[in-house]
């Protein structure tokens, strides 16, 4: 997989911090299951974590806390090597994304908005939108901005805005300095992965009549 | 919490305790514990990263009680996952700060956090040259130190307080953007001090 678009580095340290909603963390999580140098990235973030840990004062804790934890460790199994073989298959489906919806994009009961484009919402619980979009070839997103971030990763297909051509694997990673409007250019449908940390706001009228029926 | 001004414990954190467990090679106790199982190895990380883990919930605006719990099921994870630790991809501070990170969030939004890798790994032929993880407490601290306030305090509403870019920017008045691009900043630093100093 060739992967030209990335995590932004603020998204990457939010994600390190557990700070990202729970929808942006999916879609970050399962970028980073798909490209081993955000990977990287992600793991020097989690040791800023770690020195921050390291970095705190003490405060006390229950008298009984270590002796209450070992008898616990007492009554555990003895531990056992399990081998767990990675659920790894030809699957477009990322790990992380596997837990919501199993391990097919095929057998998805999509919900269609117009003709062309379809959604899919995730039972996440978050502020912002977390969803999945299909969208036909040669079918355009409706032009928005946003008032926070949004995370659209690819899973299938491929599409092009302002900023560039956006293939499986790929992240745009936005904030509200943007305003685009995304066009499947793929022969096949265009499967993403979306998070925003508030809702989306329409810059056509098309988009601002069509708002309250997609929830957007 | 809530009643807190943003950043006010920023000043309070960076006056580090020296004591001497801070020269310690946890990294290296943790994965020989994984080798052996020995529970005098155990108490040993106990006692330094207990106090820590409760410090650092508590942070996340959690109640006493809560955090106490939560610390406990998150070093009794320690003991359950050891095997599981690579010191070759990260320290064992870093290591558990992301046990204690999704054991806080698992409780608080009663959803798992979604992580990135299998906790299962076969270890890699080149791990052995890929050198050392982890970073001593005082090297640590200095990183952060030389940081401008304006950045660390982005990097302690992150970590420590678990507020995403909206909420630092609603909080401290300022853009978006500049929440993102202060922690940008901050990240380039840290990440320079630590390939540098590892």
């Amino acid at each position: 997989m060739n992967i030209r678009h990335h995590l932004d580095e603020a998204t990457l340290m939010s994600y390190a911090a557990g700070s990202l909603s729970q929808a942006m963390a999916l879609v970050a999580a399962c970028h980073l299951s798909m490209c081993p140098e955000c990977r990287a990235r992600a793991q020097a973030s989690e040791s800023i974590g770690g020195m921050l840990l390291e970095g705190l004062d003490p405060v006390d804790i229950s008298d009984d806390a270590l002796d209450a934890v070992l008898a616990a460790i007492d009554k555990e199994p003895e531990v056992v090597e399990i081998i767990r073989e990675p659920v790894r298959t030809e699957s477009d489906v990322p790990m992380p994304l596997a837990d919501y919806i199993g391990g097919s994009l095929d057998t998805i009961e999509w919900k269609r908005i117009v003709p062309g484009v379809w959604y899919y919402d995730l039972p996440c619980h978050t502020k912002g939108v977390s969803r999945l979009l299909r969208i036909a070839p040669g079918k355009a997103m409706l032009p928005h901005t946003h008032d926070g971030n949004e995370l659209t990763l690819v899973l299938r297909g491929s599409f092009s805005d302002e900023i560039g051509r956006f293939a499986a694997g790929d992240i745009a990673d936005l904030d509200d300095q943007i305003e685009h409007q995304p066009l499947v250019d793929s022969e096949e449908d265009c499967i993403c992965l979306v998070a925003t940390d508030a809702p989306l706001k329409f810059t056509t009228l098309l988009g601002r009549i069509m708002q309250p029926v997609t929830g957007f | 919490m809530e009643n807190k001004p943003p950043g006010e414990d920023v000043e309070k954190v960076v006056a580090l305790n020296a004591d001497t467990t801070s020269q310690m090679d946890w990294s290296a106790i943790l994965t020989q514990l994984a080798e052996t199982q020995d529970k005098k190895l155990y108490i040993t990380l106990f006692r330094h990263f207990a106090p820590k883990v409760k410090a650092y919930i508590i942070r996340l605006g959690l109640v006493e009680t809560t955090a106490e719990e939560l610390m406990q099921e998150t070093m009794l994870t320690v003991w359950r996952k050891a095997h599981l630790y690579n010191r070759s991809k990260a320290a064992a501070s870093t290591w558990i700060f992301t046990l204690a990170r999704n054991q806080s969030i698992d409780w608080m939004r009663r959803q798992k956090y979604p992580e990135y890798e299998l906790e299962e790994w076969t270890p890699d032929p080149d791990d052995s040259d890929r050198g050392e993880q982890s970073v001593t407490a005082d090297r640590m601290a200095r990183a952060v130190q030389s940081l401008p306030e304006n950045q660390a305090q982005v990097i302690y509403m992150s970590f420590y307080e678990g507020r995403s870019h909206s909420e630092i920017s609603s909080r401290l008045g300022i853009p978006l953007g500049s929440v993102k691009s202060r922690l940008r900043l901050a990240s380039e630093k840290l990440k320079t001090i630590w390939r540098a100093e590892v």
